[in-house]
């Protein structure tokens, strides 16, 4: 039990030091800025793609609480949900593996007074920064193009947060594990099937039931159900299983990353 | 010629060791796109808006150019990191340089190699589109060589870019701006007609719509419907492809004689 506890009141109080690692990560993103703009683009493209150019085909689906609601409503959310996945797991999974084995920018950072939960902390809150732009910059093209009217709207931000800090956390976790580029295609096998199947593009009710219910125990599914039913404005109680859910996956990940860092990098 | 079949032979022996994680990519991700795309959404489609696609069910029409646009995304990839990887990194191209090898050899035999490997993906998305039964008249095989040609005409031009770059840091911005807008917006998902009006001729300069509708006439059987438009998308293809193979191999000799 001395693993959360090592980590929880870092968590709680913020650790200034871990901010140390946010301001290297400005400096280093500073020459290199667009990668970071351009990562706002990819689910307005989407959005454009899917939700009205082929959402002009679909027509209304069944949304929550199986109102029929248009299909670029239907999208939105569950497209910002599978960004803030991608990114959280991107950040987490390549670029920390990158960071870790090959730049060893990790290990000339312990020789200074940070320490491995300070890493941990600081990546996983630089990544909670860029997940926050992107939010805000959706929800924003969101109220512009009038899809989402509804005033929960707001909470689809910490929401949408709360969703990259538990794939954040769980998949730098998984890449602590890691051994060659090869085995990130692991990753690839769990978030592509994720990305397509958890209820992204259509409604659940296409499937049978047994497939049904494995995809609602997926982490994704819990993120798009709760962002969805964030924008549409039908809040119930499974919302705050979800959110409960994802607190639970993020804390886990992050007691495992914290133990793995400490081995792999104090040895 | 033979000169060019030593870059292939070292390009296959490198791959034979990490083809393990190209197996998921080629064969998986068509299996799983046409699934949730094509049957998962398309029932959602095929209730409401089939009208739109010419009496095709959103399977017959996303399969050919889903083909066509994962083999573009493929040759995107096998175009940048593993060219900038031979003249930086490895600088296994410098090597071969060293060798009897001329520049030109080096350049044309990565840009085959290229080649075969799209024909490798092209050739398994076929037999999951026949799988499908989205597969309509034998042309079907035909698409293989089509949608090389449609990967090559980003394949070639981006290999040529990437031979003048000496960091990846340009690669996100081409994937961002170029590779996923015309992913989403040439055709594949929806036809191009349900664009705004002002966005349709945009969508001609795709050299990815030419292929996606190229392909669909080979997979669907429709190709006699408009034969002129189907000859103008293999002349802008082969175009593209003969301009940047020549480009490709200057920037990559380039790059080998002067460093």
């Amino acid at each position: 039990m001395t693993l959360p506890l090592r980590v929880t009141p870092t968590l709680m109080f913020g650790s200034r030091r871990a901010l140390r690692l946010i301001e290297r990560n400005l400096y280093v993103y500073r020459r290199t800025w667009i990668v970071i703009v351009s990562g706002f683009f990819e689910p307005l493209f989407y959005l454009l793609s899917i939700g009205f150019g082929l959402g002009r085909l679909v027509g209304n689906v069944p949304g929550p609480g199986g109102t029929e609601i248009p299909y670029q409503l239907f999208i939105a959310p569950a497209l910002l949900a599978s960004s803030s996945m991608n990114g959280a797991i991107t950040e987490a999974t390549l670029n920390f593996f990158f960071k870790l084995k090959y730049q060893k920018t990790f290990d000339s950072i312990l020789s200074t007074p940070l320490s491995v939960a300070d890493i941990a902390l600081g990546e996983l809150g630089w990544a909670l920064i860029r997940g926050a732009l992107y939010t805000v910059g959706f929800l924003g093209v969101m109220v512009i193009l009038s899809i989402g009217v509804s005033p929960w709207l707001l909470l689809t931000l910490p929401a949408a947060l709360l969703i990259s800090f538990a794939f954040g956390a769980v998949g730098m976790a998984a890449t602590s594990f890691m051994r060659t580029w090869q085995d990130f295609d692991l990753i690839q096998l769990v978030v592509l099937p994720m990305f397509l199947f958890s209820g992204t593009f259509y409604p659940l009710d296409a499937y049978p039931d047994a497939f049904r219910i494995v995809v609602q125990l997926t982490p994704l599914y819990q993120g798009v159900d709760l962002l969805r039913s964030l924008a549409v404005g039908v809040v119930g109680p499974s919302a705050i299983v979800h959110v409960a859910y994802l607190t639970v996956m993020g804390i886990a990940g992050l007691v495992v990353v914290s133990r793995r860092l400490d081995k792999l990098l104090l040895k | 010629m033979a000169a060019l079949s030593h870059v292939l032979e070292h390009r296959a022996v490198q791959y034979r060791r990490t083809f393990r994680s190209s197996v998921f990519s080629s064969f998986l991700s068509p299996v799983l796109f046409l699934t949730a795309m094509g049957l998962g959404l398309g029932g959602y489609v095929d209730r409401s808006g089939g009208a739109a696609l010419g009496g095709l069910t959103y399977l017959q029409f996303l399969a050919p150019g889903l083909l066509a646009a994962t083999v573009m995304q493929a040759a995107a990839f096998e175009a940048t990191f593993p060219i900038i990887g031979g003249l930086n990194w490895q600088r296994t191209f410098h090597a071969m340089y060293a060798t009897p090898l001329s520049p030109r050899d080096i350049a044309l035999g990565n840009l085959v190699w290229m080649a075969i490997r799209l024909a490798m993906i092209a050739t398994v998305f076929t037999v999951v589109i026949i799988a499908f039964g989205a597969a309509h008249s034998p042309l079907v095989v035909l698409g293989i060589p089509v949608a090389v040609l449609t990967g090559m005409a980003f394949g070639a031009p981006i290999a040529a870019y990437s031979a003048t770059q000496r960091t990846p840091n340009k690669f996100n911005v081409i994937f961002r701006f170029g590779i996923t807008p015309l992913f989403l917006f040439s055709g594949t998902f929806f036809p191009i007609e349900s664009l705004p009006g002002f966005l349709q001729p945009v969508a001609w300069l795709s050299p990815l719509w030419h292929g996606v509708d190229l392909t669909r006439g080979l997979v669907l059987g429709t190709l006699g419907q408009n034969p002129v438009a189907m000859l103008a998308h293999v002349i802008v293809l082969t175009t593209i492809v003969a301009v940047s193979t020549w480009a490709a191999v200057r920037t990559i000799e380039r790059r080998l004689v002067r460093g």
